[in-house]
């Protein structure tokens, strides 16, 4: 047998594969085809899946309450990414510019708000944002504001409570690749007349840009499809797609709707990533 | 005007913690020199050049760039620019691009911009590889496409931080005349950093030779080689040897010198010397002969026992015992010969040692 095998290229070939093969049928493939599956499925009378098959899931999702969530969730999300990159930059800037032994420190201290569940700390955040919470207080008292303001439930909850659990996703990419940048490059850049402005935009931007896609595409993906965020944060006012998704499996047992809606939003999110990709590499083979 | 120069630093500090990187700097750079910083590594060389660039700030004292303080000038507003060590060059941009970046930040025409960028590629020789990306190139082509980069902004005042430290000898060597002859043609002033004292011999009209952030000695190469005024400059430029005692006599410009085995030598007197101070007589190995018979009457002339000999070409050395002192002694092989016998001197013969007193520096210890 193993003869047989040291012998014929095509068996060491197959051998090398099943590993990593038997993987990602088991997690992906097959999970992925069930899902395909059960949206093409219709229901029995107990809103079981069941034959014959169907495209009117499909159908269903083209309603434009769902485009308009569609649009909403990505529009969110978009938003969050740019506000995560607008707050992330700056901070992995320091972090990689501070001495070796500090940045370790920095990292953790980014990394620790990961130890504490995120149900935890979305609950926190939206005691903070309550009608009679802390920043509703101390804008009271400090007079600049007259009656208490209506935060939570609102999408600007949902961007902030989506903005702080996405952000070390963010920040993590970012200075991963500033740490490992040549700052001799914008001293050059510095010592030929670019401002700090030009500098940031003509030399340090295009050469992180891989750090900046990796960070927009782990904080977008997640967004889109985000539930507990939207749940508390939005309470039950507002809806997102990954909500409807999961109120399709839970409360409406709709499952095929939700296997639609599911395999829909993952080509739009792939999409949307390899578009993203390609302005990327356009960006840095025009500068 | 008197007080015309390139470049001035007027007393500069910089001081890192407890820690002064340049300590009390003055130096008057002229235009169009071709002016060197010369020393061992941390001596405050790089630090003097990033404090010019405006890339430091220095702690106290003033850097003056065509008579003008720069005080908080930033970088991106001085009229110098440098060559960096590692060259920085932008990784993704064409070898084009990166010449092109500094006359597009001053908003140079875009026709004006290729028209010197191809003056400037063609300077290095390098107009062949202009869509390049640096990646693709080798050190000496990156080096060149930096040279470049810096040139064609026609700076008032060109730094470069060790340009051709990353090159080998061969490369170095032919970058060496390429430069000098270039910062000849193009007539811009050029600070040039180096640890490499045949490569600033070579090159520079002017030397400062540093040691621990203070400016030793400045001057020509010529000047810093046959008249350095301290040990440091002495022992680091070229090769010499060091007899310690204490000054017996002092005759106008020479001073006597009774060294620790009772030997006495004389020298030029550096340093304005005095009878009873503890001073170091430096002679380089180059200007002492060593002959069969002495010259009746000649000072600073004694027997001693040769040591080894070794032949490397352009001379031969010779290291010799004079009591229990030892020096390197090179005659120059002024003749072709195959017989290792007519080489004069061999191991274990006495000689006789002898050097006029013009070629000796007697330097405070």
């Amino acid at each position: 047998m193993l003869q047989t095998i040291r012998e014929r290229r095509g068996l060491q070939v197959l051998g090398l594969m099943l590993p990593g093969g038997f993987w990602l049928i088991v997690f992906f493939a097959l999970p992925l085809a069930l899902i395909f599956a059960i949206s093409l499925m219709s229901r029995d009378e107990l809103s079981r899946p069941a034959l014959p098959l169907t495209l009117a899931n499909y159908q269903q999702t083209f309603d434009p309450l769902y485009i308009n969530l569609f649009l909403f969730s990505i529009g969110l999300s978009l938003l969050t990414t740019l506000i995560t990159l607008i707050i992330a930059f700056p901070v992995a800037l320091f972090m990689a510019r501070l001495p070796r032994r500090w940045r370790t420190v920095m990292t953790l201290l980014v990394m620790i708000p990961f130890w504490t569940n995120f149900l935890v700390r979305t609950y926190a955040l939206q005691f903070l944002m309550r009608a009679n919470g802390p920043i509703n207080t101390l804008l009271l008292n400090l007079g600049l504001i007259h009656e208490p303001i209506q935060m939570l439930s609102t999408p600007f909850a949902v961007l902030v409570g989506l903005v702080y659990g996405e952000l070390p996703f963010m920040i993590l990419p970012l200075y991963t690749s500033l740490e490992k940048f040549d700052w001799s490059i914008v001293e050059a850049a510095q010592d030929l007349g670019a401002d700090a402005l030009r500098t940031l935009v003509r030399v340090v931007l295009p050469l992180t840009a891989p750090g900046i896609l990796a960070g927009s595409i782990l904080v977008f993906v997640p967004s889109v499809g985000s539930y507990i965020t939207v749940e508390l944060m939005g309470g039950g006012k507002i809806n997102m797609i990954g909500r409807v998704i999961a109120q399709q499996f839970g409360q409406s047992g709709n499952w095929p709707f939700g296997s639609a809606i599911s395999l829909i939003l993952m080509v739009v999110v792939t999409v949307a990533a390899l578009v993203y990709f390609r302005i990327g590499r356009g960006e840095r083979s025009a500068l | 005007m008197a007080n015309d120069f390139a470049v001035e630093l007027r007393d500069v500090v910089k001081l890192y913690g407890n820690m002064a990187a340049v300590d009390h700097v003055s130096m008057s750079i002229r235009h169009n020199e071709f002016f060197s910083l010369l020393g061992p590594s941390g001596c405050g060389k790089t630090t003097c050049l990033r404090i010019i660039a405006g890339f430091e700030r220095p702690t106290s004292g003033q850097v003056l760039i065509d008579n003008k303080i720069m005080g908080l000038t930033p970088p991106f507003q001085r009229n110098v620019n440098t060559v960096f060590q590692s060259y920085a060059l932008f990784p993704h941009m064409t070898v084009e691009q990166n010449v092109a970046f500094g006359l597009e930040m001053k908003g140079v025409s875009r026709a004006e911009i290729n028209r010197r960028v191809g003056e400037a590629l063609e300077l290095v020789r390098l107009p062949h590889l202009a869509k390049r990306y640096p990646k693709q190139m080798s050190g000496g082509q990156q080096q060149r496409v930096a040279l470049a980069r810096a040139l064609v902004n026609r700076p008032k005042v060109l730094l470069l931080d060790e340009p051709l430290g990353a090159l080998d000898l061969k490369l170095r060597k032919e970058m060496q005349i390429e430069l000098k002859t270039l910062q000849r043609d193009v007539g811009i002033t050029f600070i040039y950093v180096t640890h490499d004292q045949e490569e600033a011999l070579t090159m520079s009209d002017r030397i400062a030779v540093m040691s621990h952030g203070k400016a030793l000695q400045i001057g020509s190469p010529l000047e810093i080689y046959e008249r350095p005024t301290c040990k440091f400059v002495a022992d680091f430029i070229g090769e010499t040897n060091f007899l310690e005692g204490r000054v017996t006599a002092v005759n106008g410009e020479f001073a006597t010198l009774t060294i620790r085995n009772g030997y006495v030598f004389t020298g030029r007197r550096v340093n304005g010397l005095q009878v009873g101070e503890v001073a170091t007589l430096s002679v380089r190995p180059e200007k002492m002969q060593l002959v069969e018979h002495p010259v009746e009457g000649s000072a600073n002339t004694y027997e001693v026992t040769v040591f080894s000999i070794a032949y490397v070409g352009s001379d031969t050395r010779v290291i010799i015992n004079l009591g229990d002192q030892r020096l390197d002694v090179w005659e120059q092989n002024s003749t072709s010969t195959l017989n290792p016998d007519d080489y004069f001197f061999k191991p274990g013969e006495k000689a006789w040692l002898t050097f006029k007193p013009e070629n000796a520096l007697v330097l405070a210890q």
